[in-house]
């Protein structure tokens, strides 16, 4: 921001959101391993962890890794079945990896100091766009010209049908746009929230206890909106591979 | 000169575009408003509803998260 920067006053919420090379100096490029691929790297490892070390002694009953596992397939498989039918588990595995990786990546970024690479429409917009394009693929492979009764409501009176067309188009070709700036919008907002608590913390100096408790309070809610962004993003992830396999109800 | 007016535009601008947030707000608290009294009528059919609610929590809250953006593009991007 350019104002502000001359008093004692100098709060950056955004600067956790910026991207830097750890190893190297210099220009960004794709090669270059920084704090974004870190923070991913740790996801993934995360996720390998949970999954590869928590389910290999594989006991009949669960221990506490292993349960947390088992509570995260089934819920993910439940909302599969629920939304896209049986059909559907035959995308589960992506679904799933889908809902991992945005999990961990949201609530690793909670931690003080750490990145959130979630909070960068470059990567939520890569995975919106893949599901975008996947799912229109899959349904025209699935129901050949049938999907365009996507568009087409043919429960609807004859005369509206044209206007619902343009609505229809309209509100398909942004659902890649919405469905990746909720994301990143959600956890940037989210994020530079508690940051600014934190900066006004840090000017007031020893007497913050309303800025700490403050910071405390939407720590909790951030807790709770990091999973159901998460939540949000693979269950209308389910929503557009329902409406691929079954177009038209 | 012409770049302070231009500043002050910009930040009056990112101001103006987060009051569509608060539309955003009046959309979640009327969806999970009836979703609720709607539930407390028939509790059994809640559990059942649940993902529906949180579609329709998504979809009125893509619209606060863009006046969101346009605010951040408007002191950042521009």
């Amino acid at each position: 921001m350019a104002t502000g920067s001359e008093s004692s006053f100098d709060i950056r919420p955004m600067d956790q959101f910026i991207i830097s090379p750890l190893f190297s100096e210099g220009d960004l490029n794709w090669y270059t391993f920084t704090n974004q691929s870190l923070w991913m790297l740790i996801a993934l490892l995360g996720i390998i962890g949970l999954f590869v070390f928590g389910i290999r002694k594989g006991d009949v009953v669960p221990g506490r890794i292993q349960s947390i596992a088992e509570v995260v397939y089934v819920f993910v498989h439940k909302m599969v079945v629920d939304i896209a039918g049986q059909e559907g588990l035959k995308y589960f595995p992506y679904i799933f990896s889908l809902f991992l990786l945005i999990l961990f990546g949201n609530v690793l970024g909670l931690l003080p100091y750490s990145f959130t690479f979630t909070s960068h429409i470059a990567v939520t917009g890569i995975l919106a766009l893949l599901v975008f394009v996947s799912v229109t693929v899959l349904g025209f492979i699935r129901n050949g010209v049938r999907f365009l009764s996507l568009f087409w409501i043919s429960s609807a009176p004859l005369a509206l049908r044209p206007v619902l067309l343009v609505i229809e188009v309209i509100s398909y070709f942004v659902r890649p746009v919405s469905h990746s700036i909720r994301l990143a919008g959600n956890m940037m907002a989210g994020h530079a929230v508690i940051k600014v608590f934190a900066g006004f913390a840090g000017v007031m100096g020893l007497g913050a206890i309303a800025p700490i408790f403050a910071i405390v309070a939407v720590y909790g809610l951030e807790m709770l909106v990091v999973v159901i962004q998460a939540y949000v993003f693979t269950i209308l992830t389910c929503v557009y591979l329902n409406d691929a396999l079954h177009p038209g109800h | 000169m012409e770049g302070e007016f231009v500043e002050m535009g910009k930040l009056i601008g990112a101001g103006l575009a987060c009051t569509g947030m608060g539309g955003a707000a009046v959309g979640v608290g009327h969806v999970v408003g009836n979703f609720l009294s709607g539930a407390l009528r028939n509790p059994n059919a809640a559990a059942g509803q649940t993902a529906t609610m949180f579609i329709g929590i998504a979809f009125a809250e893509a619209l606060g998260i863009f006046s969101f953006l346009v605010a951040l593009l408007l002191m950042y991007a521009m």
